[in-house]
């Protein structure tokens, strides 16, 4: 499980959750609100998809529970908090490029943004 | 509303509620507390959780597929033994299940088929309850009875088609207009029988089956109209049947209106039509039973003396079955669980022995923070991915083996001859697969996981997985013995059959049918004519050395009995015993090489304004004259008094399997009165070259004869005597095979249990052998312990066998069910097994190294 690529294309659901994650640790309900917040909800994470989720990129190695936990006001005992890993940044970023590559294959079929 | 969602959580694998469980729980609440109508947030999570849990489930399933696969890939003969032994049980148990569906369960295509029934006179007082009916019976039983919708009639026809092609002769059946409503089939094309068809006076109408339609007659829908010859009368086709359609046999090829005549009601024993009712709504059917029998009292004191004790039979149409078969089917059914069971604890066994090989890395997952649930499941995983491919195989197999399973179904049920393979079987044989796969799964991977735990603090292994894997063994063992005792019995039957004397010489003998019609052939001499030309020219046929006509050929035709009174003794009819009654040519013995005891054969002088003669059986001489001379003794037979001029050996009238009624032989030409029945048909020769190869010769020689006339049923007489036993053979067959394999299964287990002990006792036989123990002591150490399993396996087995084989008695044909050979031999077998499923590992026992036995340690 070395190659980004071979996980590629992401479920959106994993990209949101790894873009999430990106600048912060988080539990689950605040991965849920912040993906609402970043999509302006569009994109509503329900717990039954988000932890089925969490279970397979913790399998695949794109995120880990830290055993550190966050700054104590930050710090909420009762939930688990999860990071995204370098691992997961790689694939993060690979996917990025997936995308953006696509993109410009559709601007140059015409389907600028605006002309379309 | 809290409770409500963590029962929900339920529904996801225990390992991933574990982990999440609680953090759903909180993102739930947090969820809730934010939303501004929790009752839909609430729904929406019912269904959000019911699509997740699945998707986890089958995420897990995926991993576990991918990780059995892997694992069974390293170890291939394992994977192989396992999916061959499931695929052998599997088969087995489907086979036998499409059978006994096909046969016994499944509704006849027939509408309402839970309110038809089949009517018949009880004769109980000769053991027969479902005998012939008469018109005049039958006719008292339509007016009178009140249970039943509607009641019909039918006959066994058998009519030679003229016009179409060469002649030739069809099975069918007369039936009278109310069948086909009862049934509830409708024709394909054009019409069944109306009422004013079914009149004396009506112009004789045929309707065909699709069969006959689209071979015959190339499926022309022009058919209707059509004018045909049966038997030289005249009938017009008025429709044609489905495909499905059979009645009242699977080789019915045409129906004819019946068209009883006047005087057919008068003789109330003149049996030979069959009733069909279909009972009103509501009626039990023991109620019209009651009804049924109230009326044939009534016939009985209408007619006291020919209706002397007969009864009324209604019976379900399902269950119109001769026993044989009913049993047979439930010993194949038996014959295939107890081959499950064996696949089954085999199967288990190998897993056992494999999950306790891979118990360090069991332990390794375990320690690694994998849940009992989640081992247990894995390895259910792995059983039931061998269990399907198995189970894929198996019902190959069963498919394929049903060619030779239905043979096993009789001929006159009114069901195609081979079962479909459908939704039902392959239902059936997924259950079965699953059942199979966690059964053999479920037991080994409860065993270990519940080891992993122990496992971390002992690192042996215990007596008591020893003990499970050999109780499975003497299961086993036992299974086997209850099939090979049960196989032996039939075999045994098999050959107390085969070594029947059937009373003549079969070999190069062949013999052909020619059906004379009526009433072109009704007169004596058109008759006389007729077989004394292909007589005389079939005797000047090179090779020939003897040819005769017979009215019905012994075992080909069984009944043709009439009521015998000794001339001097007048009895009443219903007390009279009765003998077989045939006609034949002069030279029917020699040509049979049936010996002549006393007197003479038959002569062409004996007609009918001579003496009128007769040929009788041994046991017909014992019957009535018994240490007396029977030349020249009188009685009255055939509607005629008949003299005795010859003594023959008596003959198996009715088959191998049954004892006949001493029999009559009277010469061909003086026959008076005794229907057209007993007139002769069967031709017989016997030649000194191949007899298949005069086959063209005699059709030649009956075309010369009468260019309309049929041949018919040629076949070797050897043929005749063979296929009596032809059924035996297919339930030999299929048991054996059976047999075979849990045999097979069984030495298989015994080798794995002992294998798996040796190796686990290495350092025990090093440390014995290094203490001054023989190799004969270790030998005999580890043979005991095969021969103990065997030894409880086979104390088990004898006493099953002894149940099953009495349940079998009805196949047994006079063989005991506790026949003493039988049973030794499947014990000295059983035995021989386990030797030789313990030698391999024996041998690997004696062959240790006590240094590097103790060494390892």
């Amino acid at each position: 499980m070395t190659d980004p690529a071979a996980l590629l294309p992401l479920p959106p659901a994993t990209f949101h959750i790894l873009l999430s994650l990106a600048d912060e640790d988080r539990h689950g309900y605040a991965i849920i609100q912040d993906v609402a917040l970043r999509t302006g909800g569009e994109l509503k994470l329900s717990p039954a998809t988000l932890y089925r989720s969490i279970q397979r990129m913790l399998e695949q190695g794109l995120i880990l529970e830290p055993r550190d936990r966050p700054s104590p006001e930050d710090d909420d005992e009762r939930r688990r908090y999860y990071r995204i890993t370098p691992f997961g940044k790689s694939v993060a970023r690979a996917e990025t490029r997936r995308l953006t590559q696509l993109v410009k294959f559709a601007r140059e079929s015409g389907f600028a943004a605006g002309k379309a | 509303m809290m409770k409500l969602y963590r029962a929900l959580l339920r529904l996801y694998p225990a390992s991933f509620r574990a982990e999440y469980g609680d953090e759903l729980c909180a993102a739930h609440r947090d969820r809730l507390r934010d939303s501004s109508v929790p009752l839909l947030t609430s729904i929406a999570a019912l269904f959000e959780t019911l699509w997740a849990a699945l998707a986890v489930h089958l995420d897990i399933l995926k991993q576990d597929l991918r990780y059995a696969a892997r694992t069974l890939a390293r170890s291939p003969g394992f994977a192989l033994t396992a999916i061959v032994v499931a695929a052998l049980g599997i088969g087995a148990t489907t086979a036998a299940f499409t059978m006994i569906d096909y046969v016994l369960v499944r509704p006849l295509p027939f509408a309402d088929q839970d309110r038809i029934v089949k009517l018949f006179e009880d004769h109980s007082f000769i053991g027969v309850r479902d005998f012939d009916v008469s018109p005049g019976t039958f006719r008292d039983w339509q007016q009178n009875a009140k249970s039943f919708e509607s009641m019909g009639a039918y006959r066994s026809l058998s009519v030679n088609l003229i016009g179409i092609g060469d002649p030739k002769r069809i099975i069918g059946s007369g039936l009278t207009a109310g069948i086909f409503p009862i049934l509830g089939v409708k024709p394909v094309v054009g019409r069944y029988f109306a009422p004013e068809d079914d009149r004396e006076t009506s112009q004789g109408t045929a309707v065909l089956s699709y069969d006959l339609w689209q071979n015959d007659f190339a499926g022309d829908p022009a058919v209707l109209g059509k004018k045909i010859i049966l038997d030289n009368d005249a009938y017009t086709v008025i429709g044609v049947m489905p495909a499905t359609f059979y009645f009242p046999t699977r080789d019915a090829r045409i129906w004819t209106a019946m068209r009883f005549r006047a005087d057919a009601f008068e003789d109330r024993t003149d049996t030979y039509i069959f009733g069909v009712a279909k009972l009103k709504r509501g009626v039990a059917i023991e109620t019209a039973a009651a009804e049924m029998r109230a009326i044939a009292s009534q016939i009985e004191r209408a007619h006291p003396k020919e209706m002397a004790r007969v009864g009324a039979t209604v019976m379900p149409i399902r269950d119109d079955m001769p026993n044989q078969s009913r049993v047979m089917l439930r010993v194949l059914a038996a014959a295939s669980l107890c081959v499950l069971l064996v696949a089954c604890t085999n199967l288990a066994n190998l897993l056992l022995a494999r999950a306790l090989a891979r118990r360090k890395e069991l332990t390794v997952r375990a320690a690694m923070g994998a849940g009992r649930e989640r081992l247990v499941r894995q390895m259910l995983t792995e059983s039931l991915l061998l269990a399907i491919t198995g189970g894929a195989i198996g019902v190959l197999l069963a498919s394929l083996s049903l060619p030779l399973l239905v043979r096993l179904v009789p001929v006159y049920l009114p069901i195609a001859d081979v079962p479909p393979v459908d939704l039902r079987v392959l239902a059936f044989a997924a259950i079965v697969t699953i059942a199979t796969g966690v059964g053999f799964g479920v037991l080994p991977a409860l065993r270990v996981s519940s080891d992993s735990d122990t496992l971390r603090e002992r690192g042996g292994t215990g007596g008591r997985k020893e003990r499970l894997r050999s109780a499975l063994v003497i299961a086993e063992v036992a299974g086997s013995v209850v099939l090979l005792v049960s196989c032996g019995l039939l075999v045994r039957a098999l050959w107390r059959i085969q070594s029947v004397d059937p009373g003549f010489r079969s070999e190069n003998v062949l013999t052909l049918r020619t059906s004379l019609p009526i009433p072109k052939y009704e007169p004596n001499p058109r008759r006389e004519q007729f077989i004394e030309r292909v007589l005389s020219e079939t005797r000047q046929l090179p090779g020939v050395t003897g040819a005769a006509y017979i009215s019905g050929l012994p075992m080909v035709q069984g009944g043709g009995i009439w009521a015998v009174e000794v001339e001097g003794h007048p009895q009443p009819l219903s007390e009279r015993k009765t003998a077989s009654l045939r006609f034949v040519t002069p030279g029917y013995f020699q040509t049979m090489q049936i010996p002549l005891v006393r007197g003479r054969d038959v002569a062409d002088s004996d007609r009918l304004d001579s003496l009128f003669t007769a040929v009788v059986s041994e046991s017909f001489v014992r019957r009535y004259w018994p240490d007396q001379d029977p030349l020249g003794r009188r009685f009255d037979f055939g509607n005629a008094t008949r003299t005795i001029v010859g003594v023959v050996r008596d003959v198996r009238v009715r088959g191998l399997e049954r004892i006949a009624e001493p029999q009559v032989y009277l010469p061909y030409k003086q026959q008076k009165n005794v229907g057209f029945f007993y007139a002769p048909k069967d031709l017989v020769i016997r030649a000194t070259v191949d007899p298949a190869s005069l086959t063209p010769a005699l059709r030649r020689i009956i075309r010369e004869t009468d260019a309309e006339q049929p041949v018919s049923d040629v076949h070797l007489l050897t043929d005749i005597v063979s296929l009596q036993t032809a059924t035996r053979r297919v339930q030999l067959a299929a048991l054996g095979s059976f047999a075979a394999i849990a045999f097979l299964l069984a030495a298989i287990g015994i080798h794995g249990v002992l294998s798996f002990a040796v190796s686990n006792r290495t350092q025990e036989i090093g440390v014995r052998m290094a203490l001054g123990a023989g190799r004969g002591n270790i030998l005999s150490l580890i043979l005991r312990d095969g021969v103990i399993l065997a030894a409880l396996g086979i104390a088990a087995g004898v006493a099953l066998a002894f149940g099953a084989a009495t349940a079998m008695r009805a196949l047994l044909a006079g063989v005991e069910p506790a026949d003493p050979a039988t049973f030794a031999s499947a014990i000295a077998l059983c035995f021989t097994m386990t030797l030789f499923g313990s030698l391999l590992p024996a041998l690997r026992a004696v062959r240790v190294d006590p240094v590097t036995a103790i060494r390892s340690e």
